[in-house]
């Protein structure tokens, strides 16, 4: 009995709590790639959907569901999160672009956010971060730090977005350092840390003394801290995980964006859009610099980033030739959009083929 | 290309650290499906032990008994799924399934504090003189313990499935439970047993991934490697010494296409990388096409529910 009371009033509390707050709350779901504690790029979404619900408090309610696999699995549980009463869905992954789309066709009254890609619809935006940007500033001071001049380079899919990055490294290293080579390692997983581990050691056995990666897990950089080498934070910093090792990193900050999307759909203003937002616009964030980098490389990485955020600097800027040496930009020329988001092709200079 | 860069040395060492953690599951697993029971929460057990073995370690600053540990939690995780599919007989798929997902999460919530922390470092083989011998030496006899002993298990089970008498009974339970217990054979608690044996070794598997390969604690960082041991049991045909070749079949293709392409080779990574299943579904085909092949190789009742009034 006194259970049912304390039910009874909990219930009261309940809706009384509700009847407050106005209206109902909005229903913002994600789907991850990988689990929420990968402290990489899941992880990093994560935290932007728990600054949606810091800052907007009752006015939202947020659910995820992680490890979600990219394909027909992904539009089951994109279903299941419309048909339950979601009206702002993030999929955060490239390869939930096709499913997103055709679960997005069924549900005309419920936005979606699909990061990374490039496919959208009246209810359905893209958005994603200039990484490629983040990778000029780590490739300028990998090209710096590298004494074997091998880099070695964890690359997950080869999509335009890997690619990307690995030009834009490759490009920063050259830049610095005239006999940079890549060795470029393609995992096919996002996350797999016993595989990416595997692949750092594989690269390391090569020469290479710095690792960068674009591949989701700490593994490599728990790697390069057992050998003393270096490496990169991806996605997220992983300080943690290689005080040594780790010379700076990309970071992934998609708290603004997040908050202003949620803003947008409570408002009623949300409209499809195309978001591709850099340094500058700090989607992507550099982290510290390790005390292990020389002063004036920091200064000169420093003012890279800066410059790449004002835009006075781009990652792909000419004469820039395509790797079978056909050009592609000439002096002075910048990279058009469209160009980078369907890139295909490594820069010259860059050895082995692109998988296909 | 220049495979001349490639050193069969390091290759060795690197193909039996990826290819440990798989034989360590199969091999458990292989036990308890000999027993007649299909577990298929080897992922669960794994991950559920790596974690035990990564906080224990941690916390004590010995890895041995993080190794324990994480017997100890996998083989608890196990006795979960056998008490629920020996006494309350439920769906060994189901259970199995759902043992993987809890796995999953409940290490998760148990490793929420652990992640970014260094465990102390595993021991390694180093017998002075021998290890010194070039090449032999350095392939055979400088890998960390758990290598030697991975090897030493399926060689014990082996021993025990073929050549004991608690050996055959544990296989007649799993060809005919009916007859076995007809006999007076205690049915049920020898597949508790097995279950509980497969459940330590996945757990040991677990460990061997946060503790040595990788070495740090990641969420669900197993990443599908307790399926790859359960595929590995059939490719194998329940057979310990093929499971050997197996592991390192599974494990030295992705070693050895990772370190292809390091050195600079082209190759069709995609292709390489779902090898291991292709084999496996050809393993099936082929020990399937032939009706005498399976009655020799699966046990009989994998898989059915066994109640003493049958």
């Amino acid at each position: 009995m006194k259970i049912f009371k304390r039910m009874a009033a909990g219930a009261v509390l309940a809706l009384g709590l509700a009847g407050a707050s106005g209206a109902e709350p909005l229903k913002v779901g994600f789907i991850y790639v990988g689990p929420v504690g990968d402290l990489g790029w899941s992880y990093q979404h994560d935290l932007g959907r728990q600054a949606i619900e810091a800052h907007f408090g009752d006015q939202v309610e947020t659910s995820y569901v992680e490890s979600v696999p990219e394909g027909s699995d992904a539009e089951r549980v994109l279903t299941q999160m419309a048909r339950s009463g979601t009206k702002l869905i993030f999929t955060t992954s490239f390869g939930y672009m096709d499913p997103t789309l055709n679960v997005a066709a069924k549900f005309p009254d419920v936005k979606f956010e699909h990061a990374t890609g490039y496919k959208r619809a009246d209810n359905v935006s893209t958005y994603s971060g200039r990484f490629y940007e983040g990778r000029t500033v780590l490739g300028h001071i990998a090209g710096h730090m590298t004494k074997t001049n091998t880099i070695g380079y964890i690359a997950s899919y080869p999509i335009p977005e890997v690619v990307r990055g690995i030009n834009s490294a490759y490009l920063a290293a050259k830049a610095v350092n005239p006999d940079v080579k890549f060795k470029i390692v393609w995992a096919f997983t996002w996350f797999d840390p016993g595989k990416e581990a595997d692949a750092a050691n594989a690269l390391i056995e090569q020469g290479a003394d710095v690792i960068m990666q674009h591949t989701d897990s700490p593994a490599a950089m728990t790697i390069a801290e057992g050998k003393g080498i270096y490496a990169f934070g991806q996605a997220s910093d992983m300080m943690q995980f290689g005080p040594n090792a780790r010379l700076s990193s990309i970071i992934d900050n998609w708290d603004p964006y997040y908050i202003s999307r949620v803003q947008a759909v409570l408002d009623g203003t949300w409209v499809s859009t195309d978001t591709w937002d850099g340094i500058g616009a700090g989607m992507t964030g550099i982290g510290e610099f390790n005390k292990n980098i020389p002063d004036a490389v920091k200064a000169s990485a420093a003012k890279l980033k800066d410059d790449l955020a004002s835009g006075a600097v781009h990652s792909f800027t000419g004469p820039i030739n395509k790797q079978d040496g056909s050009p592609w930009l000439a002096a002075g020329e910048i990279a058009d959009d469209g160009t980078l988001l369907g890139m295909d092709f490594y820069v010259e200079g860059i050895e082995g083929e692109l998988p296909k | 290309m220049d495979f001349s860069a490639l050193s069969p040395v390091a290759l060795i060492a690197s193909l039996m650290v990826a290819s440990t953690p798989i034989l360590l599951a199969a091999i458990g697993e292989l036990v308890v499906e000999k027993s007649g029971v299909l577990n298929l929460g080897v992922e669960g057990m794994m991950i559920t032990g790596a974690i035990f073995g990564f906080a224990i370690s941690v916390e004590t600053g010995s890895p041995w008994l993080g190794l324990v540990a994480a017997m100890v939690g996998g083989a608890g995780m196990a006795l979960i799924f056998g008490i629920l599919t020996q006494v309350f007989l439920s769906n060994q798929v189901a259970t199995g399934l759902a043992l993987t997902l809890f796995g999953l999460g409940f290490s998760a919530l148990v490793g929420q504090s652990y992640t970014g922390i260094k465990p102390p470092p595993f021991p390694r083989l180093d017998i002075p003189a021998l290890t010194e011998i070039p090449y032999i030496g350095k392939i055979l006899l400088n890998h960390d313990y758990m290598v030697y002993i991975s090897l030493g298990l399926v060689l014990a089970v082996w021993y025990f499935l073929r050549f004991t008498r608690k050996g055959l009974i544990l296989r007649s339970i799993g060809e005919n439970h009916t007859a076995a217990h007809a006999l007076g054979y205690k049915v049920i608690r020898v597949r508790l047993l097995a279950i509980m044996f497969g459940g330590a070794c996945a757990g040991l598997g677990g460990a061997y991934l946060s503790l040595i390969r990788v070495p740090q604690w990641t969420e669900g960082m197993t990443a599908g490697a307790g399926w790859i041991a359960l595929a590995l049991v059939v490719f194998a045909s329940w057979k310990p010494g093929r499971l050997i070749i197996g592991a390192y079949l599974f494990g030295g293709v992705t070693i050895l296409q990772l370190n292809l392409q390091a050195v600079g080779v082209n190759i069709p990574v995609a292709y390489l990388s779902m090898a291991p299943y292709v084999i496996t579904i050809l393993v099936l085909v082929i020990i399937s096409s032939d009706r005498k092949k399976i009655s020799l190789n699966a046990p009989a009742s994998l898989g059915r529910v066994f109640h003493a009034s049958n």
